[in-house]
């Protein structure tokens, strides 16, 4: 090949991946610029079609009405404290295991470790796991929310990946000052992992903030622990039926009363969302570095 | 050493004296672990447990030794089912079509991102796209519904203006689409997020096979086929095995969410099947059953898989 029609080569591949590039993003960001819009666009107005991603009549009503709704409220109040209860929880319970399994010394390591990878491959299924949520009697309670992801495998191991990159001289001076192996969990390994628990932080509080379905098998019938999520499946599931099904017109008329607008639909689907968007672009180091760990150890 | 070891093993083995003192000097770590394997013990394994339930003909709030055993009943009318075959041809087409799509674009993705030479335009593209990864399936959903939607979803509205289309199509409503549409929804959402193991790897090459390749004149493109690609090869077969693991286990949300009644004879899988006539039903033996048939059927792809990568690239993920 000579070296001109190499170049010319070169610069047709820059000149596609810049254009597939700007396709990626336009496709990934559009969707969500145009909820936006809508969300902000007056309800009637949106009706007519044709909104982007700039509001064509600018008004604030859509989330004025979200706040009427109670049990969008409750959902919110939920939501935000499975997040941090689950996403507590979780991180001790994952440090405190990562950290027994990356003692070498430690006698049941082996046998814990393969017990817990076992439960990455098999799994019983959806009903005699809701039977035995029903038998522990965990059906209409918060503690559902929490109790059963308590232990999960995965972060186990990113964490323990991590606690083995650490240099073990600084757990033996500490014993040598006398400390048990709980408080050289607590005071030693627990501030120097702070990168590694990032990452499961976030994926504990976005696993907890964005599950549903656990709502809709568990408490579906209680309106006291409802969450966001599924509060916004049930709104945003009654358009999909309701839109699909054209050719009923009568039962779209009377659908539509009950139905929201879309516009309200939106926003409240920008209310579900924006905690996340705000929080993911400054964990993105920590949360790299651990999926790349937690994919090498598994 | 190694007569070493033995005599130390061996004393720990005679002496309980010495065996107590090991335990004693570890008590921590003990306690600091027997609960919560006790905790996954309840949670992940007693559901295990929970699968006899499809050999009786179980009634709930009735003791284990008081149930009727009724042998491989259950197993027998669900291979009876006709509808068990619908659900389960459902099951593998979208299994297989996410598995290939998240198989291919990703690294697709990860080779041409690399090619970006700007990096601050890298780091935007990527922060970009992990955006979806990090939104529920409920918003993603709701967002794919929308952008489908015949009254000004966007992609009725780009069909119209370059007249590809007269009318809108009313996507969500088409049984054939749904496949389809479920495959490109996952793409959308996991794709960004699968390829940053692969830009790991790729950033792990030695940048001086690049150098080698450019004194010895190869292309970009040579660059990415002869050094990138195969310098992520063993990610990449070691993630293809992990997914055919995983191949029945595609999930359920996608197609709770994004199915209606129009379109259910695609959109129906194995765990939805389970949830409509065995927990909807209450006949959870049935629901059990179809639940260890899918459970069984992805181990033994595991073990296929990993068997057949083993054989011819000295390489498993077991």
């Amino acid at each position: 090949m000579g070296l001109k029609a190499k170049s010319a080569q070169d610069l047709l591949l820059e000149v596609f991946v810049y254009v597939f590039m700007a396709g990626v993003t336009v496709l990934t960001i559009y969707p969500f610029l145009n909820v936006l819009a809508i969300s902000f666009n007056d309800s009637v107005d949106t009706i007519r079609g044709g909104i982007t991603i700039w509001p064509r009549e600018i008004t604030l009503r859509n989330y004025e009405l979200i706040f009427t709704f109670g049990g969008l409220i409750t959902g919110f109040k939920i939501s935000v404290l499975r997040t941090i209860i689950g996403t507590i929880a979780g991180l001790i319970s994952g440090s405190m295991l990562a950290f027994t399994l990356s003692r070498s010394e430690f006698k049941a390591r082996r046998y814990i470790s393969a017990f817990l990878a076992i439960t990455m491959y098999v799994s019983g299924g959806l009903i005699p796991g809701f039977i035995l949520i029903k038998d522990l009697h965990l059906i209409n309670t918060f503690a559902v929310y929490i109790l059963p992801g308590l232990v999960s495998a995965f972060n186990v191991f990113v964490i323990r990946s991590f606690i083995d990159g650490l240099p073990f001289a600084l757990q033996e001076s500490a014993k040598l000052d006398g400390a048990n192996d709980f408080t050289i969990y607590w005071r030693v390994i627990l501030p120097l992992c702070k990168p590694a628990l990032a990452t499961v932080a976030l994926f504990l509080a976005v696993g907890q903030w964005n599950s549903w379905f656990d709502t809709y098998l568990f408490n579906g019938s209680n309106e006291s622990l409802t969450t966001l999520q599924y509060e916004l499946m049930k709104i945003l599931q009654s358009t999909t039926t309701s839109a699909t099904n054209s050719q009923d017109a009568a039962n779209m008329a009377q659908r539509l009363s009950q139905v929201s607008p879309e516009s309200v639909k939106m926003a409240i689907t920008i209310i579900v969302t924006v905690p996340i968007l705000v929080v993911y672009p400054f964990l993105q180091r920590y949360f790299v570095k651990g999926m790349t760990l937690g994919a090498v150890k598994s | 050493m190694k007569t070493q070891t033995l005599t130390v093993e061996n004393a720990y083995k005679k002496s309980p004296k010495i065996a107590w003192k090991v335990f004693k000097n570890q008590q921590y770590l003990y306690y600091m672990s027997i609960p919560f394997v006790l905790w996954v013990f309840v949670f992940q394994y007693l559901p295990l447990w929970g699968w006899t339930m499809a050999f009786q003909k179980y009634r709930p709030g009735v003791g284990f030794f008081e149930q009727k055993w009724v042998g491989l009943e259950h197993f027998r009318a669900l291979f009876g089912d006709e509808h068990f075959y619908q659900v389960l041809r459902n099951t593998l087409a979208m299994s297989l079509m996410g598995m290939i799509a998240g198989f291919i674009v990703p690294v697709v993705f990860a080779l041409l991102l690399n090619e970006v030479r700007v990096q601050f335009m890298k780091r935007f593209v990527q922060t970009v796209s992990y955006l979806p990864h990090f939104v529920s399936w409920v918003v993603a959903a709701g967002i794919v519904t929308k952008m489908l939607s015949t009254d000004g979803g966007i992609v009725n509205d780009l069909l119209m203006g370059l007249h590809i289309i007269e009318e809108p199509i009313q996507f969500m409503a088409k049984g054939n689409l749904f496949w389809g549409i479920v495959t490109s929804a996952d793409i959308w959402k996991e794709t960004g997020w699968s390829a940053i193991i692969y830009l790991a790897a790729i950033a792990g090459i030695g940048p001086e096979l690049y150098e080698a390749a450019r004194v010895d004149g190869a292309s970009r493109i040579q660059q990415m086929w002869h050094i990138t690609l195969p310098g992520i090869r063993p990610t990449i077969i070691v993630l293809l095995i992990m997914s055919i693991g995983h191949l029945l286990g595609t999930g359920f949300e996608k197609q709770f969410l994004l199915g209606n009644h129009l379109v259910i004879d695609y959109s129906e899988v194995l765990d939805l099947y389970a949830l409509n006539y065995g927990l909807g039903m209450g006949r959870y033996s049935f629901g059990t059953a179809i639940n260890i048939f899918n459970s069984v059927i992805s181990l033994i792809l595991l073990f296929v898989a990993n068997g057949i990568f083993k054989r011819f690239t000295n390489e498993s993920i077991m």
